[in-house]
């Protein structure tokens, strides 16, 4: 049984339409016009246990009220979920005990106490044992590298120190799935990495199921195989990692290094030039064109040394949501 | 029910300690708060002295109230607020639904209104600790003002009314929160129930010196918040016991059972309609 099973899951906001100036703000006291966003738009998907799946789209695509459906923050306006076994929006206790919502841009610490004030109310709303409590501390805060800081009132703490504080609060009562929305936005590269190496070792280790949204690719492929590419409020693509670049990238990058200390003038003929470096270039060309540009370049040119590689997940995904409004399909290879 | 009554503990706890973080702020506030009731009583002195109707006994009495019935309905109805008076629930309701605050309750096994609720008895024990020095002093200042000794099942009887009124001042400002679910800014109608309180539950002047409109006063919840146990002291008809104090004492359990009602009737539909904008 999956731990995530997602059928025909739809969520309409119907929201209030302020046309610009005073005048159209008087007329809305009169005359409201309303239109109806589809944040999330039929989407299915299954995410199997111990599974970690990245969520991945552009801003107002959708990821966030995918994962505020699952966590039973908000009511669907159609469509199922079955979520361990728990429909989400009915907000039983026996579903909150077992999941954790992160959200990186909310604290749910006490802004003014100890962290470890925090966690003893967790403690005490999720209902632990104390001695797990105690090991599940001492653990989370080792991994975490947090030990002397839980003492230390929140405000006090940087904003890295503060989301190693959620995590381990989020993690304290061992909940079997992880919903984390953009747990590393605003940290730093050390913090940044601190975290994806903590979820990293913490998933493998518990086989937990972890579902996280990230404008950070270095989180996403750093952490996760398998990634729901969602916008527009629909999927356009569910599957391993590493086919995104192939399936959506329509261009590749040809290295060439070119014999002697110079390159050639007319290397726009081949293809866009992305950086040159004397002898070395990089060329930016048409998936389809590739062989032809390589023969046309072996040709023309002495070369020593050249390589194609596919364009890095962040320019393929950049391509993708720049231009959302076609259809995804038509840009199968 | 002993891990709920342990979890609850140390809400209080946590929220005590928090209340404690900015305890020089808090009691500054407190302290503050105590200005007006010094202007108050020279207020109602002024109103007195240029009063020209006499009672029997050739005291000036304003509406059956002399002047020493008044400074200690005053002190009583100012006694009775500060269990019944909320500052910052519904405000602060209002900005945990627009700020997303509210997520806690929603994806962590807790009830919203049961954690606001111990939140704000620690709210209000620290609020007594700091209080009860200038209360007790102004108290004793104005003892003569007081017209009797109250007896033990009496006295009961305003101790019950006093939490009542705490559970009828909380049920009510959060009921006012929770329309924030549906308005999301609810700081005018704050503003409107909070002048309305301060005229119809007795707060500002008796509720028998509203003539006919107080007959009609008397059967909203509202006088339940500082005119019931000023009436139980001053022992006004309708407010002793054998004489209708008893009904009165249960017409308040039965508000207070409506207004739960209410209160999670408006949960239940809020979060239906919520919808956690902004990230």
């Amino acid at each position: 049984m999956p731990a995530i099973s997602v059928r025909n899951l739809s969520k309409i906001y119907r929201v209030f339409r302020k046309r610009e100036g005073l005048l159209a703000s008087i007329r809305g006291l009169f005359h409201r016009e309303y239109e109806s966003i589809h944040a999330v738009d039929e989407i299915d998907f299954e995410v199997q246990r111990g599974e970690m799946v990245a969520f991945l789209g552009p801003n107002g695509a959708g990821k966030t009220t995918t994962l505020k459906l699952l966590s039973g923050l908000i009511f669907p306006t159609g469509g199922d979920a079955t979520v361990l076994g728990h429909v989400p929006w009915k907000r039983e206790n026996a579903y909150r005990r077992r999941f954790s919502l992160v959200m990186g841009q909310k604290n749910q610490l006490w802004w003014d106490l100890p962290a470890q004030e925090s966690f003893r109310l967790h403690k005490e709303i999720y209902r632990i044992e104390s001695d797990q409590f105690d090991r599940r501390i001492q653990e989370l805060t080792e991994l975490l590298e947090v030990e002397d800081l839980v003492g230390q009132p929140v405000r006090e703490l940087s904003l890295g120190e503060r989301m190693r504080m959620e995590l381990i609060a989020a993690l304290l009562h061992s909940p079997d799935l992880l919903l984390l929305d953009e747990p590393t936005i605003g940290l730093d590269v050390v913090s940044q990495r601190k975290v994806q190496q903590f979820l990293k070792y913490y998933q493998k280790e518990r086989q937990i199921t972890v579902l996280l949204t990230s404008h950070y690719m270095k989180d996403v492929e750093a952490l996760c195989q398998r990634a729901i590419i969602i916008n527009e409020g629909q999927i356009k693509h569910d599957g391993p990692l590493e086919e995104i670049v192939d399936r959506f990238s329509q261009h590749k990058v040809i290295e060439v290094q070119f014999a002697g200390a110079d390159v050639p003038e007319d290397l726009e003929r081949y293809g866009e030039v992305l950086e040159t470096l004397p002898p070395r270039a990089k060329l930016r060309v048409p998936r389809q064109d590739v062989p032809t540009t390589l023969n046309a370049l072996l040709d023309r040119f002495t070369i020593e040394d050249i390589s194609v590689a596919d364009r890095p997940l962040e320019e393929a995904m950049a391509e993708l949501f720049t231009d959302s409004g076609k259809d995804s399909e038509t840009r199968l290879p | 029910m002993l891990a709920r009554a342990r979890t609850n503990w140390v809400i209080l706890k946590t929220c005590l300690e928090e209340r404690f973080v900015y305890r020089a702020d808090f009691a500054f506030a407190t302290l503050v708060r105590f200005l007006p009731i010094l202007t108050q009583v020279f207020l109602w002195g002024a109103i007195y002295a240029g009063a020209t109707a006499q009672n029997a006994s050739g005291e000036t009495e304003l509406n059956n109230y002399t002047y020493h019935e008044m400074i200690a309905y005053y002190l009583l109805a100012m006694l009775a607020r500060a269990f019944s008076s909320m500052p910052g629930l519904a405000s602060g309701i209002a900005r945990d639904v627009r700020d997303g605050t509210v997520k806690k309750y929603l994806t962590q096994p807790i009830d919203m209104l049961g954690y606001l609720f111990w939140h704000r008895i620690a709210h209000k024990l620290v609020y007594y600790v700091i209080a009860t020095g200038p209360f007790a002093l102004v108290f004793f200042l104005c003892r003569n003002y007081f017209p009797r000794a109250l007896d033990g099942p009496t006295f009961l009887a305003l101790v019950l009314a006093l939490m009542m009124g705490f559970l009828t001042g909380f049920l009510i400002e959060a009921l006012i929160g929770l329309i924030s679910f549906w308005f999301l800014e609810v700081s005018s109608l704050l503003f409107i129930y909070m002048m309305l309180n301060y005229f119809l539950s007795g707060h500002m002047i008796p509720l028998d010196w509203l003539g006919p409109i107080g007959a009609w006063v008397q059967f909203l919840p509202f006088k339940y918040l500082a005119y019931v146990p000023a009436a139980i002291v001053l022992g006004k008809p309708g407010y002793v016991l054998g004489g209708g104090l008893e009904q009165q004492l249960v017409i308040e359990a039965t508000w207070i059972s409506v207004l739960l009602v209410l209160n999670r009737i408006a949960f239940a539909r809020g979060v239906r309609r919520y919808g956690a904008f902004g990230g």
